[in-house]
């Protein structure tokens, strides 16, 4: 018998959405086949990491999430200058921790003069993410997205019940909106349907699917993102056919996996390569999945990470 | 591709002689098309018949046991692209390499690792599965010594050499336990599928590409050899993945039977660093490995493989699901607080590390709710106070702790009435919905 090898029938692509702006301004998406299948399709643009940088000093990190950062933890000019200067970062994200409710509640305006500080110190496309509460995300990112009107962010989680308000202010100041539902194929399309209707052009459009880390269902977030390609790329579902962003690494960080000193169970072996390799095989799952912009956190799992794109990719 | 009942009936001798139990050949057919029936059963079909029937109805990627015994693990049996679709059936098995041309203690430490590095999650034991020897001194008789130190350490094997003379030599020392052999190639095909044959071992076979695979199983397959594993070759990481993906995607898509036999891949030879190598396997374990061989097994490795190894073979329609019982987290006290909540197992990691986090010493009581989430449960009926109540009663906390309070899921609200009314003596406590804000509330809890 010959052998041919077999392709699949795809009928439509991924949008290629530019985030930021100038010079340091990234495209993600254009993808035509499932994810690294180049034998069968092209990607015009690899997918992007952004480095975490968090506007309060970060509790109960295992050390080995520290050392890359120590002396910057409160400062997070500083921290976002370190992550460029010592570590390449192409994007960063800047987690507004300090804004929920049940931790330190900072105001709106004093977290948005963060933001600021931090999008004035660099010229890499900026991620803001809030913290999932609906009433202090469009209290605070709305007050973000005018404070740095002229940034180009790229604010989130942007979910159902407060996309009306972040969605006009994303119009209004130009920003790209993060359109986050909780691990759900169907949820997905009715937040981009929802957005579009509000007049969210697609172009400031991405999609956050809610992910979680190896061991702690991802499974689940790996699945919906396969679908979601599946659905975008033969099956012309155009409501899917947005980038994927994973806010991944605080997800593998937490767990109590990558904490465990090898002292206390020597079959885990050492903790600070436990804790890149849970980050860095996470993120791999998700990019074999459809991730187009990791936000991740430890400089050893984004080299790890970046090196597999590159070979991914190699002619 | 199962055939219908017509299709086998064609291959039938139609005589209707009853006596298979059946009137018909046609209704006998039909039964065996439903699986109501055996083929042996007939006994008049003919030899060249019995072949067709068992060729076609086999499934597009053949499901290949490595080893002999009950730790033989089995890989391959596909039979969808995603996930989703269904789900995955055999995890990949993972390998250990280890050269004869290693000191004795190091092969000694390598296999004690096999049986030292498991893992419980969820009441599952998560382990390797299999021990590569590989000839790489070139000496038959250093290769059998590795071999029979090797045979006795529980774990299936895998003989690698370029050379059947080698390979004979190793087979020998172990033929009864089938390890797989590694690998037959254009080169050596004959000898080496000999070898397989009589011995009834797997065989692996390599060739570079799926091109040269293909015309080199159908060689094995005429000459009766089922059991194959596939090496395309691939050591770089975009060939790798690719080939893997053609490979699946002819067997399955195509119905192409050349290539309808699980693969092995090597990380081992991809790479000299090992956190690479690492994520390299995680690769092979999403993307249709059948084999993965290491070149070391490393807890801070290999502990983050096999639970992704389990989380992407996780069938999606039975999610896992935790033991019920009681749950002592942070070493708690007869005033620490109790909370409930379902069996669905990633709510009982996410809450469960949630306490962890907030260092309050705590009781979790996790109740049977057929592995379904807080909020599903509920929905469904099988998280109500009637079913709680007794539960609470039984399960033995009362001797546990002085105090009667009962922090139940925030999103378990709509309960706490009729919860104070089940459980008289009982102070219902809502806690919050979301796993998350789990530290902060305990942390103002007082019994």
């Amino acid at each position: 018998m010959a052998f041919e090898v077999p392709k699949t029938a795809y009928s439509g692509q991924i949008k290629e959405i530019k985030l930021g702006q100038g010079d340091k301004a990234v495209t993600v998406g254009g993808e035509s086949s499932y994810p690294f299948y180049l034998f069968e399709g092209e990607m015009p643009h690899l997918p992007r990491i952004a480095m975490e940088v968090y506007d309060c000093p970060p509790e109960e990190w295992p050390e080995a999430a520290l050392e890359p950062f120590a002396g910057v933890t409160d400062d997070p000019v500083a921290w976002a200058k370190k992550c460029l200067s010592d570590y390449g970062a192409e994007m960063i994200c800047l987690q507004l921790l300090s804004t929920d409710p049940n931790g330190l509640d900072r105001g709106a305006d004093e977290a948005a003069e963060v933001v600021k500080k931090v999008a004035d110190a660099i010229d890499v496309p900026l991620i803001v993410w809030g913290t999932a509460n609906h009433d202090k995300d469009t209290e605070v990112l709305r007050k973000v997205a005018e404070l740095c009107q002229d940034k180009s962010l790229i604010l989130g989680p942007v979910e159902e019940a407060d996309h009306k308000k972040i969605g006009a202010a994303a119009i209004g100041y130009q920003h790209t909106v993060v359109a986050s539902t909780p691990i759900d194929i169907n949820l997905a399309k009715q937040l981009t349907i929802l957005l579009g209707n509000l007049g969210v052009p697609d172009e400031l459009i991405v999609m956050d699917p809610t992910v979680s880390g190896i061991g702690y269902g991802i499974e689940y977030c790996y699945s919906v993102m396969e679908r979601m390609r599946m659905a975008a790329l033969t099956q012309q579902d155009d409501k899917l056919q947005f980038p994927i962003i994973c806010n991944i690494a605080k997800e593998t960080w937490k767990t109590k996996e990558a904490k465990i000193s090898e002292a206390e169970d020597p079959r885990m072996g050492d903790v600070k390569k436990r804790g890149i390799l849970l980050e860095a095989m996470s993120a791999m799952a998700m990019l074999l999945a459809g991730g187009d912009v990791l936000i991740m956190r430890h400089p050893e799992a984004i080299k790890l990470v970046r090196e597999m794109i590159a070979e991914l990719t190699k002619a | 591709m199962p055939l219908t009942g017509i299709e086998i009936f064609k291959l039938l001798p139609k005589t209707n002689c009853g006596e298979c139990g059946v009137p018909t050949c046609l209704a006998f057919a039909m039964k065996l098309a439903s699986g109501k029936a055996e083929l042996s059963a007939c006994p008049h079909v003919t030899e060249e018949a019995k072949a067709n029937l068992e060729e076609a109805s086999a499934p597009p990627i053949l499901p290949v046991t490595i080893g002999a015994g009950a730790a033989a693990p089995r890989v391959g049996g596909e039979t969808v692209m995603f996930r989703h679709e269904k789900r995955f059936e055999n995890p990949p098995a993972l390998a250990i390499l280890i050269s004869d041309t290693m000191a004795e203690a190091e092969v000694k430490a390598r296999l004690d690792k096999c049986r030292q590095l498991q893992y419980e999650r969820v009441g599952l034991t998560l382990k390797p599965d299999l021990v590569a020897l590989k000839a790489d001194s070139g000496d038959a008789r250093k290769f059998e010594a590795l071999v029979n130190q090797a045979k006795g350490s529980g774990c299936p094997l895998i003989l690698m050499s370029d050379h059947p003379d080698i390979l004979a030599a190793g087979l020998k020392a172990c033929a009864d336990q089938k390890p797989l052999l590694y690998a037959a190639t254009e080169g050596n095909i004959d000898r080496v599928a000999g070898l397989a044959k009589e011995n009834s071992c797997p065989v692996a076979v390599k060739a570079s590409g799926p091109e040269g695979l293909a015309r080199l199983t159908e060689k094995l397959t005429a000459a009766g050899i089922r059991n194959i594993v596939l090496d395309s070759g691939a050591r770089t990481v975009r060939q790798a993945l690719e080939d893997q993906v053609i490979i699946r995607s002819a067997a399955l898509n195509k119905k192409f039977r050349p290539l309808g036999f699980p693969t092995i891949t090597f990380p081992a030879e991809m790479t000299d660093d090992p956190m690479k190598e690492a994520v390299i396997a995680s690769m092979f374990i999403a993307k249709y490995a059948g084999i993965i061989v290491l070149s070391d097994f490393r807890g801070e490795s290999l502990f983050p493989l096999l639970v992704e190894r389990m989380n992407i073979f996780t069938d999606p329609q039975r999610p896992l699901a935790t033991t019920e019982g009681i749950y002592e987290i942070n070493n708690p006290t007869e005033n620490s607080p109790v909370l409930i909540t379902s069996n669905f197992s990633l709510t009982y990691f996410i809450v469960s590390g949630e306490i962890e986090n907030s260092k309050v010493p705590s009781w979790l009581l996790v109740k049977d709710t057929e592995g379904l989430s807080v909020m599903t449960s509920w929905a469904a009926g099988k998280f109500s106070a009637d079913i709680i109540a007794p539960f609470v009663k039984k399960c033995g906390i009362m001797d546990k702790v002085k105090h009667q309070k009962l922090v139940i899921p925030g999103y378990l609200a709509a309960e706490s009435g009729g919860l104070e009314e089940e459980l008289p003596g009982w102070e219902i406590l809502v806690g919050p919905r979301e796993g998350a804000h789990i530290p902060a509330y305990l942390k103002t809890w007082q019994s």
